[in-house]
């Protein structure tokens, strides 16, 4: 008999506790194939963030340091200067990277360094119960803001990818989502990507992933899918917005 | 012949760090310690090892937590509002158990403050100051040369009990320059000592961390932790003991305990009776040896560049605040010998 589909090795058997309908599983096993097709298990260390994907050390089978929050790019840059053979990847959210760790994000970014960033954007604080993040739609309802995000009040939304995009030192960003079978092999070739440039020493790498959150959405998971494409796919294109391999080729 | 050279309190404690085998620094710029950071920026890279001037102290501290979590030897070093911003690392490395040196070379506050030497940051370095139950061990050199070995021996120390380090010494110490000997420039040796994150080669993942949720994990995880204190204190304690016929003890550490021994030289001559007790780590304190130095004394004197702050620990150790006097000078300021030859004049009655 011929296997056709198993557990990539990176990832353990144990079961998450994210909820049901949560992109988050289907996102940790894309960086789990990656890092496998690569070669990199033995020689990876992966940085948790604070918030739901807190507990990265029960599902990956590899090695996982825990982050303040906010913190995990500044603790990325340091491992890569001390032990520069390993493979160090952040995988934060987006109140962790772009609210409490907008400063180690940019820096890390700014430095350079061949890293990669997961960046998880399911428009909300999950772990603490549905508040505003620095990525909620204008008109979006969370907890913090009741009668929805109005941008005189609440400031407008941060765009990562292009923000990220946007800096010298930075080797590849894109926006993905993982919506579709379509939508998610796109998301493998573009973390894939961001695990080889780190391998090939050409810089800092990023990939936003855009994710639901069907618990604080307060949609079913059907919904909360259909949301990502029909709303927040439109504020967040997806696609690639620094790819220094094409502006060689250009 | 003994290789003594002239050295800067802060690059001689730079350079102190590199030879015990330092492979990442980490630091933000702040002043009086700026000279640490610089030293490092060409040192650090002409040995081929990592320097990064981290965009804060957040970013600085939490460089130090992720290198030191590979298993190498890292230090940052700051000052008062600097190591203010750190305690969220410092916290952090205590509960996932990382190793790393921290210097904080001080500055008078609260806030900004200003930029003179002070004591005011004993609380903030003994008691904790970030969130939850962790201690550090903290050394207070009062030499430059003081400072080389400490910083030299806090690596090992740090190692050892799997806890951040830190020493303590303030803006004169940082400014002042001595003549000094280097200690022996220590080969790196890369061995896996079985917690590090340096990749899942052949053998079982590891996790570095300090979220412990499971029922009951956090309240074992925590009495581990106290345990490793208390072995810090049956065998880390240390400190100066001028044991000479005194009716008064002094006591006091650091920059002031060096100012106290000039005055104590003064009063001696005088023909008074004056000792120094000079708590070398301040955390864990040298409680059972002040203990029993007390009882020599018919009075005791604190002398702290701060409005007292040791001085809980004085009473704790002492156990009668009748026979203890305080002498204090809050502001970023030294004292002079003579402030304490006066107070110590006035205790005897004269
Ligand atoms: C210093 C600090 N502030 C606040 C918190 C509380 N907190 C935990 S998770 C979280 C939000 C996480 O949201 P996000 O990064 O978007 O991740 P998600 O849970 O949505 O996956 C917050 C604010 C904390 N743990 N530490
Ligand atoms: S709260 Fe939201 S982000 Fe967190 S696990 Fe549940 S669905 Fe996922």
């Amino acid at each position: 008999m011929k296997v056709v589909f198993e557990r990539p090795e990176s990832l353990l058997g144990n079961k998450t506790i994210y909820c049901p309908g949560c992109n988050h599983g289907i996102i940790h096993r894309l960086v789990a194939e990656a890092i496998d097709e690569l070669g990199l298990r033995e020689s990876t260390v992966g940085v948790a963030p604070v918030g739901c994907a807190v507990l990265l050390y029960d599902y990956f089978n590899f090695d996982i340091v825990e982050a303040p929050h906010g913190r995990a790019p500044a603790m990325a840059t340091a491992m890569k200067r001390v032990r520069p053979n390993l493979t160090i990847f952040t995988y934060q959210g987006d109140g962790d990277l772009a609210s409490i760790g907008m400063a180690e994000i940019m820096h890390a970014a700014n430095r350079g360094d061949s890293l990669t960033v997961v960046f998880v954007n399911n428009a909300n604080y999950g772990m603490t119960g549905g508040q505003m993040a620095p990525t909620t739609l204008p008109g979006q309802k969370t907890t913090t803001t009741p009668m929805g995000r109005v941008e005189k009040q609440h400031g407008f939304p941060f765009r990562m990818a292009e923000i990220i995009g946007g800096l010298p030192a930075v080797a590849y960003s894109s926006r993905v989502s993982v919506t579709n079978p379509k939508n998610i092999m796109k998301a493998k070739k573009a973390i894939k990507k961001a695990f080889e440039n780190q391998v090939n020493d050409k810089g800092f790498s990023f990939v936003e992933v855009l994710s639901t959150c069907p618990t604080n959405w307060g949609m079913s998971p059907v919904d909360a899918i259909k949301w990502i494409d029909d709303v927040m796919s439109v504020y967040y294109p997806l696609g690639v917005f620094k790819d220094i391999d094409e502006e060689v080729q250009k | 012949m003994s290789d003594k050279v002239l050295m800067k309190g802060n690059e001689a404690i730079a350079e102190a760090a590199v030879r015990a085998g330092l492979v990442g620094y980490f630091g933000y710029p702040i002043t009086p310690q700026n000279e640490v950071t610089a030293y490092m920026s060409w040192r650090m890279p002409e040995l081929g090892r990592a320097f990064v001037q981290a965009e804060s102290e957040l970013a600085a501290i939490n460089m130090v937590y992720g290198a030191g979590a590979t298993g190498v030897r890292v230090m940052t070093t700051s000052s008062s509002p600097g190591i203010a911003l750190m305690q969220e690392g410092i916290s952090y490395m205590c509960g996932a158990e990382v190793p790393a040196v921290i210097v904080n070379i001080t500055r008078g506050g609260p806030g900004l403050g200003n930029i003179g030497p002070s004591q005011c940051d004993y609380n903030q370095a003994t008691r904790g100051g970030g969130n939850g139950d962790y201690k550090l061990l903290v050394y207070a050199p009062h030499t430059i040369q003081e400072a080389i070995d400490l910083v030299y021996k806090s690596f090992d120390k740090a190692e050892k009990y799997r806890n951040p380090v830190m020493i303590l010494g303030d803006g004169a110490l940082g400014q002042m320059a001595e003549a000094v000997v280097l200690p022996e420039m220590r080969e790196i040796v890369d061995e896996d000592k079985g917690w590090e994150l340096n990749g899942a080669k052949g053998r079982a993942p590891r996790s570095v961390k300090s979220l412990r949720l499971a029922e009951g994990k956090l309240k074992e995880h925590n009495w581990h932790l106290k345990r490793k204190y208390d072995e810090m204190e049956a065998n880390e304690v240390e400190y100066e003991y001028l044991e000479n016929d005194y009716e008064i003890l002094i006591v006091a550490f650091g920059t002031a305990a060096r100012v106290a021994k000039s005055a104590i030289k003064t009063l001696n001559e005088d023909g008074l009776k004056v000792g120094l007790f000079r708590p070398i780590t301040i955390s864990p304190y040298p409680y059972d040896a002040l203990r029993d130095a007390s009882k020599n004394a018919k009075k005791i004197l604190v002398a702290e560049m701060n409005t007292g702050q040791m001085l809980f620990d004085v009473k704790l150790a002492v156990c009668d605040d009748s026979k203890i006097e305080f002498i204090g000078k809050p502001g970023g300021e030294v004292f002079a010998p003579d402030e304490i030859i006066e107070k110590v004049k006035n205790m005897v009655g004269g």
